[in-house]
């Protein structure tokens, strides 16, 4: 077969609005799902301070259970058990839930990073336990944990894929519909790839500057 | 309650075989993705830039398309140009790809952080390339990059999970079967992601002796590991793992 029979580019040029489209969901649902991945890492990280065991044991458990078994997996679990709810909404969520435990492990090691002098010193000063915490803690904490941030942002962007499971229509579920309508799978396929380069590799060069400028 | 573990019991033959598909794919998948690690690793480090401009093409390429469009594209377009592989042999290519492109990095930000003077004393003894590397770098590099390749292999058994999407009977496939058998999404999917679960857990202990050997062999893990440290999870994720040596996601 000759590469002209095999790339067609009018079916490139056709498919690409609707990977665009695409790429819309993609990039609502990392943002959406990374939202929920900060705040919620930071409440584990935070949760996982106390002194109690009785919390602290269990959560160890949750957070390990999610982080370790699959993403589509859980969020085929999930979609059938909530029938309901719309899958984009799920889709955002269980990905928040599943980096959150990620998250999680990043605060806390910038947590730890603040050295024990700002703890006392915010100690001498007589400073009550929420200015401690939201004024000298974690604003150090949290610029140490940025880069962190931004390499899992750029690792859920490349795994909402995964959320073709649960059929939420994003970029690559896109190309599979184009695909399977056409039986070409050539050109969507390889345009949704370039596509995820083409963002995340511009992408993860900044989070690079920002962790040599940070660091 | 008592059907559903019925149903579990009458069907635990089948997860032998589901549980074989999913060890093949991620033990297949993780000894090609260290082959290209240690590859494309070293190959980004040589000063030729014939093999290190490649090296790090291929690199950026495998990190930066998502493993679901590598997957899916090795296993429907492929065949268009003739090279067609078994659906098995489909999902060890892609994620040990996939994951050796993550690996080298792995591999080249450890190796970088081997201190320079033991490269120095190195070429003061004479030592020839593979001899050094052998014998000296790749030792220290070893110790220092197994906690970050746990978590990839965690992340390698967890993409397997796609296979069952490429025809696979995997571990995915039969917690999707055992919930048509007993109709009981909680059920099912609970018992499927603690399979799962297990698996992972065993990897990373596995992982955690090897890594003990490891500094053991440098001189460095003189105790023995309490039981609570080795059977502990704690990934290695935080910007200290991370930082000062360009890996990035």
């Amino acid at each position: 077969m000759s590469p002209e029979t095999v790339w067609r580019w009018d079916r490139a040029w056709e498919v690409l609005p609707h990977l665009l489209e695409g790429l819309r969901i993609t990039v609502l649902a990392t943002v959406v799902g990374m939202a929920v991945a900060s705040v919620l890492g930071l409440v584990i990280a935070l949760a996982m301070r106390t002194p109690s065991r009785w919390l602290t044991v269990p959560l160890r458990i949750v957070t390990d259970f999610v982080r370790m078994t699959p993403l589509p997996v859980q969020l085929v679990f999930v979609w059938l058990l909530l029938p309901t709810v719309p899958s984009l909404v799920i889709g955002c969520t269980v990905l928040g839930v599943h980096y959150a435990t990620y998250m999680s492990e990043v605060y806390r090691a910038g947590i730890e990073a603040v050295p024990r002098g700002q703890w006392e010193a915010a100690t001498a000063l007589d400073l009550p336990r929420s200015r401690t915490w939201l004024g000298v803690v974690l604003p150090q904490a949290v610029r140490k944990t940025l880069p962190g941030l931004g390499n899992y942002a750029i690792s859920m962007f490349k795994e909402t894929p995964f959320l073709f499971v649960i059929s939420v229509v994003e970029m690559f579920t896109e190309a599979q519909k184009f695909g399977a309508n056409t039986f070409s799978y050539i050109e969507p396929l390889t345009m949704v790839g370039l596509l995820f380069l083409l963002v995340s590799y511009p992408t993860s060069l900044l989070v690079r500057r920002m962790e040599t400028r940070l660091a | 309650m008592s059907d559903d573990i019925q149903t579990l019991i009458d069907r635990l033959p089948r997860l032998g075989d589901a549980l074989v598909v999913t060890l093949e794919l991620t033990i297949g998948g993780a000894l090609l993705a260290v082959v290209v690690a240690f590859l494309l690793g070293f190959g980004s480090r040589t000063r030729t830039l014939w093999v290190r401009g490649p090296s790090r093409v291929v690199v950026e390429f495998f990190r930066g398309t998502s493993l679901v469009v590598q997957l899916f594209w090795i296993f429907y377009v492929l065949p268009v140009f003739g090279y067609e592989m078994e659906a098995l042999a489909v999902g060890i290519v892609a994620l040990g790809l996939n994951y050796g492109a993550y690996g080298a990095e792995v591999v080249r930000g450890s190796i970088e952080s081997v201190p320079r003077g033991q490269w120095e004393a190195c070429t003061a003894l004479n030592l020839g390339w593979f001899h050094r590397v052998r014998r000296v770098i790749l030792p220290q590099a070893w110790a220092l990059m197994i906690p970050m390749l746990t978590n990839l292999l965690i992340q390698l058994l967890k993409g397997s999970a796609l296979a069952y999407y490429i025809t696979l009977h995997d571990l995915n496939y039969w917690t999707d079967q055992l919930r048509r058998a007993t109709s009981d999404v909680f059920f099912s999917y609970t018992v499927g992601l603690l399979a799962y679960f297990a698996i992972a857990y065993l990897l990373t202990w596995a992982m955690n002796t090897l890594e003990e050997r490891a500094k053991r062999r440098l001189g460095r893990g003189t105790r023995r590991p309490s039981v609570r440290a080795a059977l502990r999870l704690a990934p290695d994720v935080g910007p200290r793992a991370l930082a000062g040596k360009g890996v990035a996601a």
